[in-house]
């Protein structure tokens, strides 16, 4: 699982209001290379929400980036490759996300996050 | 990528080896699959460079194909772990990073306009009524440019009612009828195979800044 799908996911219990962002737990991180689109990262970076991406990317191990970014650090080239490898190259492989508001734990195994919910959180 | 070659893709991929019913688990087929994703890039540019998702993925296919055809980031979200399992095994086999998640498609809370595409081969509702269209209503709120997704054609003046009326479409085109191969999968099925007519939509979620979530 990508920082970028860490991202949008949020804790669907019933009743939860602020279930965003999911706390990461780490059990494995593998680091996998693409292809940099300055493009795509240029239209994403207005899309992401970046105190929690950045609080995501520490927690799995990567302290690179900004703690507060704008739209003129997109012309720097070192910004850019940071911001590339958090977002698309690190994926958490084994692990955990946990709701930031009830602490229920959302396992993460072979990358795929188990985001199904039990009856009663429905 | 030509089309033959995207077709070629898909047909080597694994398909579900124990298929569940009560979840309308039926395969793409690489047909039908490889001209859904080709009209969606080619005609619309809705796929490469974009964030795709892949409702209901089963073992993968759509996602697949978004992924050959250049999607930046493909989610693939289905309910069933056997089923995400063969599905990861095949983005491995083609050397694809696709981010499978494991959840009911009508659960799952989204932030933000992160997805721009939505494909879905979603269930038919032959066994849940109405099953497509809650699918449907999902991907419409989810997509931010637009959702393409199968119907049975004798369906299709009631989806495009529902598009449009209830789930605030701006637009719901028929690209194409096409016949869906259904293989005898299932014990209950008599014929061999038969195939039926479905329909190759493709919806234009309302804008977001009109939208209410």
């Amino acid at each position: 699982m990508r920082l970028l799908t860490h991202n949008m996911l949020s804790s669907n219990i019933r009743g939860v209001v602020n279930g965003f962002p999911l706390r990461i737990e780490v059990g494995k991180v593998v680091e996998k290379n693409v292809e940099m689109n300055g493009d795509f990262l240029k239209n994403m970076f207005v899309k992401i929400d970046w105190k929690a991406f950045v609080e995501a990317s520490q927690s799995m191990g990567y302290t690179e980036l900004p703690e507060e970014a704008d739209l003129s650090m997109l012309d720097s080239d070192e910004f850019l490759n940071r911001f590339h490898h958090a977002l698309l190259e690190l994926h958490l492989e084994e692990g955990a996300l946990v709701c930031p508001e009830t602490g229920r734990r959302f396992p993460v195994s072979k990358g795929i996050p188990n985001m199904l919910l039990h009856e009663d959180e429905v | 990528m030509k089309l033959k070659e995207l077709e070629g893709h898909l047909g080597s991929l694994d398909q579900f080896s124990n298929p569940k019913i009560e979840l309308e688990q039926y395969p793409t087929g690489p047909h039908i699959a490889s001209r859904m994703l080709f009209t969606a890039e080619n005609s619309f540019g809705d796929v490469s460079n974009k964030v795709v998702a892949d409702f209901g993925c089963g073992c993968g296919t759509l996602g697949i194909a978004a992924a050959l055809l250049s999607a930046e980031h493909v989610f693939g979200i289905d309910i069933d772990p056997e089923s995400l399992e063969i599905a990861s095994l095949n983005a491995e086999e083609l050397e694809l990073d696709i981010d499978f998640i494991q959840s009911n498609v009508l659960d799952l809370v989204w932030r933000g306009p992160i997805v721009d595409t939505v494909i879905m081969n979603p269930p038919f509702g032959t066994r849940k009524k109405g099953a497509d269209l809650d699918f449907l209503s999902v991907a419409l709120k989810v997509a931010s440019q637009a959702v393409y997704s199968l119907h049975k054609t004798s369906t299709r003046d009631h989806v495009k009612r529902s598009a449009l009326r209830d789930f605030n479409a701006r637009s719901a085109e028929v690209i194409c009828e096409l016949r869906y191969d259904v293989p005898k999968l299932y014990k209950f099925h008599k014929k061999k195979e038969v195939d039926i007519a479905v329909d190759l939509w493709r919806f234009v979620p309302a804008s977001h800044q009109s939208r209410s979530i």
